[in-house]
This record gives structure tokens, C-alpha cells and sequence, in this order.
């Protein structure tokens, strides 16, 4: 078996990281590594793999609604497309396309040599890998999940709806929870604990700073969540009554465990955009952050007020006046927060040396876009408001400004910042900002329309509309837009693809930028440091003070230790699907097989010293 | 779960602190949000069951008073513990480790039997809401509580083989955090559950 190899290899002196910094190649070098960096690229290819599996189902749902009364799809696989695209991108694409990032950048940002549980990190992956290919798995076994992303008690029911379809979303998500609940709790104590000497919490980068935010939201908002999925479980597969209105049970609890999440969910993917943003208009601006910890504390308050709005995706169950207003109060609030930091962007900006770089270009597309959809959101704040956009094609306008428009070119605009970093390779600027704004004219047709739709009456999650309505000509724009949409993302593949063959070297730190992931080559070596930083102030590559001056010297100490690689971790998150499975299987030979791999797992791995390889 | 993780990266501690115990406080803030939601649900659904058996017909105070007296005490046997590895004296570590995992797993006895007991007075998870989200959140704690005895049985046998040393009293110290947080726990189910019926 694999492990044994493994052990027999250790035994052999085989080395995961020949000198030089480089490292070993082949398969079981990426399943068994614990390197931040390389679990980062992990991220980053399967996340932009679901990225375009959840692009293909919009386009799949845009080009059905085209025309009126087609029949392209039928009703019951449109269900599963629009489930499915909600999912995909929320949890399989955005989540950790942002979780690549916080691997690769924030310990080098914070001068680390890597996270502080490096194989609980790969963990986290594994078991986020394993179990989105889970949740597709239900493709083959009877049709996806078709109950939307929100899954509302009670069309989850057995009644409502048998077969296994929601059996593979209840635990599909249960195993992703496990996933970002272990990686969330890394980032804390990483974050928290491997600062380098010097940097204080108030001299973090912005991006480390709301991966923290983030984390703890992560922590905080997932158990709410679980305790939903897990009592829908049991209603499933055990005969609970907990969402059985006849028995007593209340369909509501669900909507309020799944919005305790839910909300804070939306600043989950948020905030490592606003941190991104916060990085790259700086940098290309020439200026400091307007602001600094203005920028700070809004995104712990908006962080903070997350967790009192939930009730306001709740308006139209009739709460009752007293609470819609509370709500609707609450969420006004965030707007302030929000708007302090799109002000301190833009004061960054005024009076900048400005470089119209790629990155600086989707910041700019990205606060642009984002006041549209933020200023949605203010109008939807308002309950008597809401209950006339409330399933309407307004609400997915709002959904995609604030998260395609907003979260989605701010991770276009990290891609194309931290790629050199990552591959040592500069980007192409022509097919850069070709892709920008193909995708900010193909963005706005898309989702501009869908405002009116909305407004005129058009309804969410309905597979087709009649022809005499007057929805044909907006829809039919919307449905272009997608298409340039998906051409714009072509641009994208084209130019990493061109980069990682023929890109221009990129250097140490191409983009003159102040913080410490520059001031080490690109790539990056394995042991990220030599010798371990020190900063004096937030930008210490851009301080006077010449005792910042990187990159640092080589010196006479030998390359640091760094972790072995371990199976343990790929191990114990195989034991957690063959779980899943059995579940879904209802089967308990499989179940028992689960639990007997995530022991052995869990005990290999507690007893493998972290630097096992022989020397 | 792993004692050489943090010394792993051979970084320094920005704040003086390990990197393993801010994890495990971290978790119990997590597990905090866990348990409230299961308790909001609970308490959500007390008294709207509309068949019996009702919590009143069959909840023992007495007895769970006695199951939770010996959970209460298996805390105190884990201060011990932890203050002998401290000190270096393996041989009362060792003993009180034990004594802390037999305690746990008596009060696991009992809860055994209240389920089975319950369950012969005809209340199961399909029985009503009241039989759903009590088993559900004290079956959760009752998990906990495993996970413990078994993490509390593997440090015992670490120790009896010479693993467990006063070097690695952070390890126990951890195990104690897990298990007190999960000690706690039960003194608010207990309140909400049994003494609020």
C-alpha cells in the first residue's frame, strides 16, 4: 500500500527537497506535500477548474432563457444547474480561490517559512478537493442537487424530495465545512503567531489582515451551518421531525441556521477581495494606504455587523415589524464601513504616480462595480423594498454585482499581481487588458439588464418565461453578455497558459511592491526565508531606512529544516469520503471502512514526528 | 492530535504563546458556535412536541445529578493529571490520566443506559421533536466525550511506554483544555435540559 512505500522511501534517505531549494517531482511529491505553496497551487487549479465547471452551468442556465419558451432544458435539470452553479461557485470556485491565496501570500507576508500546522494544511485541501469532487459525484448517481443553494426546509424533505440528490449536498457540505473550519483555524494561529519580528499587528499587510477577519468568520459561522445540515441529515436518513410542520417542527429554523451562516458567508468571500484591493491600488499608485487602520477596523466591523443582519434574506417569511426593522437598521450599517474603505481606496488613488497596469485595472472595474451592487444591497436593506425585488431577477443582479463584479475582478486583479510571484513568470499586459475590459462591457450586459428584468417582474429560478412579456430582448442581451463572458475567461487560460511557456522573466519584485513576499525570488525557494525577516514599519520595502533594504543577504547558515512530507493527512481525508459514501450508500461496512481510515489517519499522523526524513 | 506540529517550522512564537494551545482555544470557539445552535434548536422545540413522552415523563434528575457529579470530578482528576506531568512524577500522571478516562467513561455508562432506558419508555428520534433534539445535542456531547476518553486512553498509553514525559505536559495540558471545555458544556446542558424541565 501507498504508505508503506512512503516509510520505505523515508527509509531509503529519499529527500522531498533535493538542495537548492527546488523540489521533487511526480505525483506523490504533490499528494504528500505539506508545503504552503504548493498546497496554494492546489487551490488555485481546482478552484479555477470549478470556476469554469460553475461558469459552464451559468451559461447552460443564460443560453436556456435566450429565448422564450425554449426547451433546450428541461425543468428538472434546470433546478440542478441553477443548485449547482450556486454551489459551485460560492464554495467549490470563490472560497478557495481566496483560500490559494491566503496559502501562498499571507506566510510570506508575514515572513514565515510556512503556516503553523503545515499538515493540517494539506488536510484542509485534501479534504475540500475529495469532497467537491463528492458533490459532482451526484451528477452520475441520479442528478445534482436541485433544491438551490440555500436548500429550504421544507422542499428538502423526503417527501419533496427522495432519491439521494440532496443526500449528496447535505453531505458534501458537511465534509467542505471540515475543510474550511481546519484551514480557518490554521490561518488564526499562522496569522496570530508567526509574525516575524517587527511586525506588529498594526504593520500587517492589508491582505493578512483580512485573512484573519475572514478566518474568524470561518470558525464562527460554519458550526451554524452543520448543526442545520446535521439536523436535515437526520430528518433524511433517520426520521427526525425536526423540519416536519405536521409534527410540529418549524421550517423556519433552517432559514435561521442557514443565514447565521449565510450572511457572514458573503463577507467570507468578500473581504479577501477588499484585502487584495487594499494590497494592489497602493502599490500601483506609488502612495501608502490612505487610512491604514481606518481600512483595518472597517473590515473587522463589517466582519462584526455580518453576524446581526441575517434576517434581512428573511423579510418576506413575516417576522414581524419590530424585527424587520432591527434588520433592516443593522444592514444599513454596513454600508458606512464599506464606504470608508471604497473612500480610502480612492483618496490612495488621488494624487498617485498611477501605472494602468492589469491588476490596478480590475481594482479600478472592481470599485466600480461593487458601488453598483453595493448600493443594491442598500436598496434591498430596506424591507418594504425588498419584499418587491424578493425572487426576482433584481436579486441576482445584485448577487453578481457584488460577488462576480466585486469579488471575482478582485481575484482577477490578485491573479495577475501575485502570478509572477508564483510562477516567476510576467504576464502578458496586451491579452490582460484585452481580457479586462472584454469582461467588464461582457460583465455589465450581462447583469445590467437582469436590474430591470427584475424590476419588470421576472422571476428567479424559473426555467423559461412567456413570449408576450416584454423579458425577450433584455434576456437575450444577458444571455450575449455570458458568452462574452466565458470568451473573456478564454483570453485569461490563454495568457496563463502563454505565461507559464514564454512569459518575460519577472524578477524578485516586478511591481516595485513594499511587502515582504518581494523581497524573496520568484518563484519562491521551498524554506521561503533564509534567515528569518525583520520589519520596522508597514511598507518596509519601500522604507527609507536602509535596515530594511532586501532582498537579504545570503548568509553562512545552511538551508533551514523544513517539514517532511506525510500521507497521513491525503489518508485521513480519503477516510472522510469512503465515510460520505457509505452514507450515501447507507451502507455500514463503508462507514465502519471510513471510521477505521480516519483512525488510522489520525493516529499515524499524531505519531509521525514532523521532520522525518532522514538527513 | 500531534505534539510535534508547532516545534515543527522551527519558528519563534510571536506571542509567547504555542501555537497548539491557541489552536485548541480557537476550536472551542468554533465548537462554542456549535453547541449554541444545537441548544438554540433544542430550546426552539421545547414543548412543542404534540405526542409524548414528554421531558417531564421521563427525565431523571437524580440520577443524571450523579452522572454529572462524576463528570465534574473526572475535571478535577485532570488537574491532577496535568499537575504531575508538570512536576515530572509520571506514575501519578499515569494514574490520574486513567482516573480521568474511567470517570469519563462511567459518565458515558450512564448515558448509555438513560438512551436505553429512554428508548423502552418509547421515545426515539422519530418519536417527537423532544426525542430528536435531545438525543441529537446530548448524543453530540456524548461524542465529545468519547473523543475524549479515547485522547485521554492514548496518553495514558503513551505514557506506560516511556512517550509521555514531563517535556510534553503541553500535550496534556491541551487534552485538559478539550476536556474541560467539554465538562462545561454539559453543566449548561444539564441546566437547560434536566434542571429547567
Amino acid at each position: 500500500m501507498a504508505v508503506t512505500e512512503a516509510v520505505a522511501a523515508e527509509a531509503a534517505g529519499l529527500s522531498s527537497h533535493p538542495p537548492g531549494g527546488t523540489y521533487a517531482g511526480g505525483v506523490r511529491s504533490w499528494i504528500t506535500t505539506v508545503d504552503h505553496k504548493r498546497i496554494g497551487m492546489m487551490y488555485a487549479i481546482s478552484a479555477f477548474f470549478f470556476f469554469l465547471v460553475g461558469g459552464l452551468e451559468a451559461l447552460l442556465i443564460r443560453v436556456q432563457l435566450g429565448s422564450p419558451e425554449n426547451t433546450l432544458i428541461d425543468p428538472d435539470l434546470y433546478n440542478q444547474l441553477f443548485t449547482m452553479h450556486g454551489t459551485t461557485m460560492v464554495f467549490l470556485a470563490i472560497m478557495p480561490l481566496s483560500a490559494a491565496f491566503f496559502n501562498f501570500i499571507v506566510p510570506l507576508q508575514i515572513g514565515a517559512r510556512d503556516v503553523a500546522f503545515p499538515r493540517l494544511n494539506a488536510f484542509s485541501f485534501w479534504v475540500f478537493f475529495l469532497g467537491a469532487l463528492f458533490i459532482n459525484a451526484s451528477f452520475l448517481f441520479g442528478g445534482a442537487p436541485d433544491a438551490g443553494w440555500f436548500g429550504y426546509a421544507n422542499l428538502t424533505s423526503t417527501q419533496y424530495s427522495p432519491g439521494v440528490r440532496i443526500d449528496f449536498w447535505v453531505i458534501g457540505l458537511l465534509i467542505l465545512g471540515v475543510s474550511s473550519i481546519a484551514a480557518a483555524l490554521n490561518f488564526i494561529v499562522t496569522i496570530i503567531n508567526l509574525r516575524c519580528s517587527g511586525m506588529t499587528l498594526m504593520r500587517m499587510p492589508l491582505f493578512t489582515w483580512m485573512t484573519l477577519v475572514t478566518s474568524f468568520l470561518l470558525v464562527m459561522a460554519f458550526p451554524a451551518i452543520t448543526v442545520g445540515l446535521v439536523l436535515l441529515m437526520f430528518d433524511r436518513m433517520f426520521g427526525t421531525l425536526f423540519f416536519v410542520p405536521a409534527a410540529g417542527g418549524d421550517v423556519l429554523l433552517w432559514q435561521h441556521l442557514f443565514w447565521i451562516f449565510g450572511h457572514p458567508e458573503v463577507y467570507i468571500l468578500l473581504l479577501p477581495a477588499l484585502g487584495m484591493v487594499s494590497e494592489i491600488i497602493p502599490v500601483f499608485s506609488r502612495k501608502p494606504l490612505f487610512g491604514y487602520p481606518f481600512v483595518v477596523y472597517s473590515g473587522i466591523l463589517i466582519a462584526f455587523l455580518g453576524f446581526g443582519v441575517w434576517a434581512h434574506h428573511m423579510f418576506s417569511v413575516g417576522l414581524g415589524p419590530i424585527a424587520n426593522t432591527v434588520f433592516s437598521a443593522a444592514t444599513m450599517l454596513i454600508a458606512i464601513p464599506t464606504g470608508v474603505k471604497i473612500f480610502n481606496w480612492i483618496a490612495t488613488l488621488w494624487g498617485g504616480s498611477l501605472r494602468l497596469r492589469t491588476p490596478l485595472l480590475f481594482c479600478l472595474g472592481f470599485i466600480a462595480m461593487f458601488i453598483i451592487g453595493g448600493l443594491s444591497g442598500v436598496m434591498h436593506s430596506s424591507a418594504p423594498t425588498d419584499l418587491q425585488q424578493t425572487d426576482t431577477y433584481f436579486v441576482v443582479a445584485h448577487i453578481h454585482y457584488v460577488l462576480f463584479g466585486g469579488v471575482v475582478f478582485a481575484l482577477f486583479a490578485g491573479l495577475y499581481y501575485w502570478i509572477p510571484k508564483i510562477t516567476g513568470r510576467m504576464m502578458s499586459e496586451g491579452l490582460g487588458k484585452l481580457h479586462f475590459w472584454l469582461m467588464l462591457v461582457a460583465f455589465n450586459l450581462t447583469f445590467f439588464p437582469q436590474h430591470l428584468l427584475g424590476l419588470h417582474g421576472m422571476p428567479r429560478r424559473t426555467f423559461t418565461y412567456e413570449a408576450d412579456l416584454g423579458f425577450e430582448a433584455m434576456n437575450l442581451m444577458s444571455t450575449a453578455g455570458s458568452l462574452l463572458l466565458g470568451a473573456s475567461t478564454l483570453i485569461f487560460i490563454w495568457n496563463l497558459l502563454r505565461t507559464l511557456r514564454k512569459g518575460a522573466k519577472a524578477g524578485a519584485n516586478p511591481w516595485d511592491g513594499s511587502t515582504l513576499e518581494w523581497s524573496i525570488s520568484s518563484p519562491p525557494p521551498h524554506y521561503n526565508f533564509r534567515v528569518d525577516p525583520a520589519v520596522h514599519s508597514r511598507d518596509p520595502l519601500w522604507a527609507e531606512d536602509t535596515s530594511d533594504a532586501l532582498p537579504i543577504p545570503e548568509p553562512e547558515v545552511g538551508e533551514p529544516h523544513m517539514p517532511g512530507p506525510s500521507w497521513y493527512p491525503f489518508v485521513t481525508a480519503c477516510g472522510i469520503v469512503t465515510l460520505a459514501a457509505g452514507g450515501i450508500a447507507a451502507s455500514l461496512p463503508v462507514v465502519f471502512a471510513g471510521v477505521g481510515v480516519i483512525l488510522f489517519g489520525v493516529y499515524g499522523w499524531a505519531f509521525q514526528p514532523l521532520e522525518h526524513r532522514s538527513k | 492530535m500531534s505534539q510535534t506540529e508547532a516545534i515543527a517550522t522551527q519558528m519563534h512564537s510571536a506571542t509567547g504563546l504555542p501555537s497548539r494551545k491557541i489552536l485548541m482555544w480557537a476550536f472551542i470557539g468554533s465548537e462554542c458556535m456549535l453547541f449554541g445552535s444545537l441548544i438554540i434548536t433544542y430550546m426552539v422545540y421545547r414543548g412543542r412536541s404534540i405526542v409524548g413522552p414528554y421531558p417531564e415523563d421521563l427525565l431523571n434528575i437524580p440520577f443524571i445529578s450523579v452522572t454529572t457529579f462524576v463528570l465534574l470530578m473526572s475535571s478535577l482528576m485532570m488537574v491532577l493529571a496535568l499537575g504531575a506531568v508538570q512536576r515530572g512524577d509520571m506514575k501519578r500522571g499515569k494514574m490520574w490520566l486513567l482516573a480521568t478516562a474511567l470517570l469519563g467513561s462511567v459518565f458515558l455508562a450512564g448515558q448509555v443506559y438513560e438512551f436505553t432506558h429512554f428508548v423502552h419508555e418509547g421515545l426515539t428520534l422519530r418519536t417527537n421533536l423532544f426525542g430528536g433534539s435531545f438525543f441529537l445535542l446530548t448524543g453530540t456531547h456524548g461524542a465529545h466525550v468519547t473523543v475524549g476518553v479515547i485522547w485521554l486512553l492514548s496518553l495514558f498509553f503513551m505514557a506506560t511506554r516511556g512517550r509521555l514525559t514531563r517535556a510534553n505536559a503541553e500535550t496534556v495540558e491541551i487534552a485538559g483544555l478539550y476536556w474541560h471545555f467539554v465538562d462545561v458544556v454539559w453543566i449548561v446542558l444539564f441546566t437547560l435540559i434536566y434542571l429547567l424541565v
